[in-house]
């Protein structure tokens, strides 16, 4: 039962980084693009998902809150700051999207509050990885960081990378969906996304040997762990053939599949802790009873139902979108 | 313990779900009486029908975004604020808090994209039946919802081990009698919402002369469901005081502002609770037994005091007493506006009433207030616990929390919130001022499932002049 709800929580946050970093990434890119036309396709690349991928997260924190309390509590408390800056970054780009048509004068407000909504989120993420990375301060089971805690630099760098790698799969998607201007613009932007991300991790390994973080000797006592980079490899190679060849759609599913090796590399690093050597997955999974009850009502039957419904929004919505739509 | 982060944390709950409950009280009521006009269009084949339904399905969209994006943040909420309450009722809130999340979002997330772009797609009563999904998904979202805050009310069904609630029995807390008095109090109350804010919209097209057609119909249906629902939301209303008699007395005796213990009850209509010094100043007290009658449905039964309560135990006693006369208030007016204007319908004389027709449209605040004073009354009444009785709101908080930070997120809020709260409401303004559209409904090219505000885009379409009108 437990490792039930272990797989739910990990296809969740995953389908949300996956999802929502698309759309976020689009914000990102958005702040540098100018011209209504080339903005407004990009909006149009994203506007039928951003809204479905972002219960995602909504599904992640219920997952937590039921299934896991202790670490719900833990990180929301610990990261307060962090984590209502990024909420709001989230409504701002939320309702920038849809305002932004219903005025033109003040169109700035809207566009500067969905490219400056999706940056405060994106590194506001990156930053919580790197700051779970990097250890919390906990003392008898309670956060004793401080209000600030989570700030050092490697999690700053974190929130760097995290905003690159968003654009990257941002682009990626836009070269999936778009035509025309915004495909070459995308186009360009790939490969030079592509090595900032690798620089990126290159970095954050080194900074890693210096720092002798303790998850780095969990890489070492565990040599079966380097699959998952491994996968990540086979990706970049793959990746930078199908930037060569300008193929529209390889580089989306080759950037995906990075995440995914990445995602996968740091949850098994993690094992089996949730909130890296201070909870580990049974001292904070919820009693039997509550697990019973929503594998039965909710687990089961429900999450595969919510599962499809994804899929098939996405079929509604697969093809190119057209350059004049968005006015 | 920091006691001024406690304040700004309860300040700061209080206002973000006070600004989220807004958009639920409406949508909730809207969805079913969308549902309703959707089945009458059908049924009848009237094209008004269905020029009404496209018109307040463009209204229900925005505001169901606003619902939505200020949902996520309760959600976070409990962590954020409130981490020692969920550390120890997360295994009895986290599941109620997933079936919200899961079966309502699945029901209106699905059907919502049908409900925007599937009316030439899909067969007529297969669009029907998704504008009753999204209803139905609303109605469980305020289901699990109020079987959680009534679990919070009126603890039961669990145990206590390592310091945390388990849950040993989920019927119990699914099932009681709490939650089968409130359900059906904050449903009826969303839906006394949704037929106000209709009837008053009419109201105001047939003050303006516009939209005679389609004005009649949302006035007359408006008041008629009022003048159907608010007694059995007074009934409802009185059971949920008998709850709160029996398992909340400290919440009742600051309720009815009663101090000494009495046998049988008298019955403050109007008083000034002086708290300092444990009395009722200005009162306007109706006589024994009134107030066991209207508490315990007797002549005789006692009634418990604040005084007999010790003091640490108290809630604030204002607030809860002036909130639950408001409450009632903004009923009893409902109740007289709903009644004489669906008289006056019913004898057609209701169109050419100018006052009433005033009164009408001016009420549409009236269930909004009376909502927000209603949980008011619960929520503040439930103090010092937030889990009633065994565990308090004091210890229930992230405890190490600084005030610094409980006031940079106060401040965000509320800036945040103010800002999309403006022009939420500035948008929804000009489209009802707009009022239906004659044309022949197309889908904005931009509207598209999952984006329900969208709809509004229709708002670039020229707005009618109204300068036009007196030359
Ligand atoms: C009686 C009704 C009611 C009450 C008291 C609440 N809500 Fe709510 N909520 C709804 C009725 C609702 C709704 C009608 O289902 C909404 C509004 C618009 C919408 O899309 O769904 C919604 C949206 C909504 C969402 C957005 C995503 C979704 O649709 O699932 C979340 C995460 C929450 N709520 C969470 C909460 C929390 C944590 C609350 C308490 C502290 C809360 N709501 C009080
Ligand atoms: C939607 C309508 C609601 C309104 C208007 C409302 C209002 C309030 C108010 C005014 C307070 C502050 C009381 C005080 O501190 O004196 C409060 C506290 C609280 N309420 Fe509610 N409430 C609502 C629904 C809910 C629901 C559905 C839940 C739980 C599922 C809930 C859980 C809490 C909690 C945890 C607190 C924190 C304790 C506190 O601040 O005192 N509320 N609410
Ligand atoms: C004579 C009329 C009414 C009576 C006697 C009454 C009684 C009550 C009582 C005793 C409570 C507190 C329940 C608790 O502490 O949990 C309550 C709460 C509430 N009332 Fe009323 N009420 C009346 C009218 C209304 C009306 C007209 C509305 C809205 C249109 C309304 C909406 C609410 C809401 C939203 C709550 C909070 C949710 C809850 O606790 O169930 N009430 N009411």
């Amino acid at each position: 039962m437990v490792m039930f709800w272990v797989l739910l929580l990990a296809i969740s946050i995953l389908l949300y980084v996956l999802l929502d970093g698309v759309d976020l990434g689009v914000g990102l890119l958005f702040g540098l693009a100018s011209g209504e036309t080339r903005r407004s396709a990009m909006l149009s690349a994203v506007a039928p998902i951003w809204d479905g991928n972002e219960t995602w997260l909504v599904v992640t924190a219920v997952i937590l809150w039921g299934a896991f309390p202790v670490v719900y509590a833990t990180l929301l408390s610990a990261f307060y700051l962090p984590l209502i800056v990024m909420l709001m970054g989230l409504i701002l780009r939320g309702v920038a999207f849809e305002f932004r048509y219903k005025t033109q004068r003040m169109r700035w407000i809207w566009d500067l509050s969905f490219a400056g909504g999706s940056l405060i989120a994106t590194f506001i993420q990156g930053l919580t990885v790197g700051a779970l990375v990097k250890g919390l301060q906990v003392t008898n089971g309670q956060y004793s960081g401080g209000a600030v805690g989570w700030l050092t630099p490697f999690a700053v760098l974190c929130g760097i990378g995290l905003c690159l790698g968003y654009a990257l799969l941002g682009a990626c998607w836009l070269a999936k969906k778009c035509e025309a201007e915004v495909r070459d613009v995308a186009h360009r932007r790939i490969p030079v996304l592509a090595v900032g991300v690798l620089a990126f991790l290159v970095v954050v390994f080194a900074y890693a040997l210096a720092e002798n973080l303790p998850i780095l000797h969990r890489w070492i006592d565990r040599p079966y762990l380097f699959v998952f980079p491994a996968i990540g490899a086979v990706a970049v190679i793959v990746l930078a053939l199908s930037i060569l060849r300008h193929n529209d759609h390889w580089p989306f599913y080759m950037v995906a599949l990075i995440f995914v090796s990445a995602f996968g590399t740091l949850a098994l690093s993690f094992w089996p802790y949730m909130i890296p050597f201070v909870i580990t997955i049974d001292e904070a999974a919820a009693p039997r009873s509550s697990l019973a009850f929503m594998f039965w009502g909710c687990g089961l039957i429900v999450f595969p139902l919510m599962l499809l419904y994804t899929l098939i929004s996405y079929s509604v919505f697969r093809g190119k979108v057209g350059t004049t739509a968005g006015h | 313990m920091d006691m001024t982060a406690l304040l700004l944390s309860r300040i700061q709950f209080a206002f973000t779900i006070t600004f989220h409950i807004i958009f639920p009280s409406f949508t909730i009521g809207l969805a079913a009486w969308l549902t309703v006009i959707e089945a009458m269009a059908l049924a009848t084949g009237r094209p008004v029908y269905r020029v009404i339904f496209e018109f307040w399905l463009k209204i229900f969209g925005i505001a169901f975004g606003m619902g939505v994006v200020s949902g996520i943040v309760m959600a976070f909420q409990f962590g954020t604020n409130w981490s020692v309450l969920s550390k120890m009722t997360g295994p009895i809130q986290g599941p109620l808090l997933m079936y919200e999340t899961f079966w309502a979002f699945m029901l209106e997330a699905s059907f919502f994209g049908v409900l925007i772009f599937g009316r030439s797609r899909v067969p007529p009563w297969f669009y029907l039946f998704s504008t009753a999904m999204v209803a139905l998904g609303t109605t469980f979202s305020a289901f699990f919802i109020m079987v959680n805050n009534s679990w919070m009310q009126v603890p039961s069904g669990y145990v206590m081990e390592n310091g945390a609630f388990v849950p040993d029995d989920w019927t119990k807390i699914l099932f009681n009698s709490v939650v089968w008095s409130r359900f059906p109090h904050m449903l009826l109350a969303a839906y006394l919402t949704g037929a106000f804010c209709v009837a008053a919209t009419g109201a105001w097209y047939v003050l303006r002369k516009v939209c005679h057609a389609e004005a009649r119909i949302m006035l007359r249906m408006g008041l008629g469901l009022a003048a159907v629902l608010m007694p059995i939301q007074l009934l409802f209303g009185h059971l949920n005081g008998e709850y709160v008699n029996t398992y909340q007395p400290s919440k009742m005796a600051a309720i009815e502002g009663r101090w000494n213990d009495e046998k049988p009850g008298s019955e403050v209509l109007f008083a000034w609770p002086d708290v300092e010094h444990r009395r009722n100043l200005f009162a306007i007290t109706l006589p024994p037994p009134l107030g066991s009658l209207i508490d315990s449905d007797s002549l005789t039964a006692a009634e418990t005091g604040l005084n007999s309560i010790p003091p640490e135990n108290w809630p604030p006693v204002v607030l809860p007493f002036f909130a639950f006369r408001i409450m009632v208030g903004c009923g009893l007016v409902m109740l007289g506006l709903a009644w004489v204007g669906s008289y006056l319908s019913y004898k057609h004389r209701l169109a050419y009433n100018r006052p009433l027709l005033w009164l009408t449209f001016f009420s549409f605040p009236l269930p909004f207030i009376a909502i927000i004073t209603g949980w008011f009354t619960a929520e503040v009444g439930r103090q010092p616990w937030v889990v009633f009785g065994v565990l308090r709101t004091a210890d229930a908080m992230t405890p190490f929390l600084t005030t610094t930070e409980a006031t940079i997120s106060l401040v965000i809020f509320c800036a945040v919130y103010a800002f999309i709260f403006l022009f939420g409401t500035f948008y929804i303004y000009r489209l009802i001022r707009t009022g239906p559209a004659r044309k022949p409904f197309e889908v904005p090219h931009l509207a598209v499932p999952n984006r329900p505000m969208s709809l509004a885009d229709e708002e670039l379409v020229p707005e009618p002049s109204h300068t036009g009108a007196g030359e």
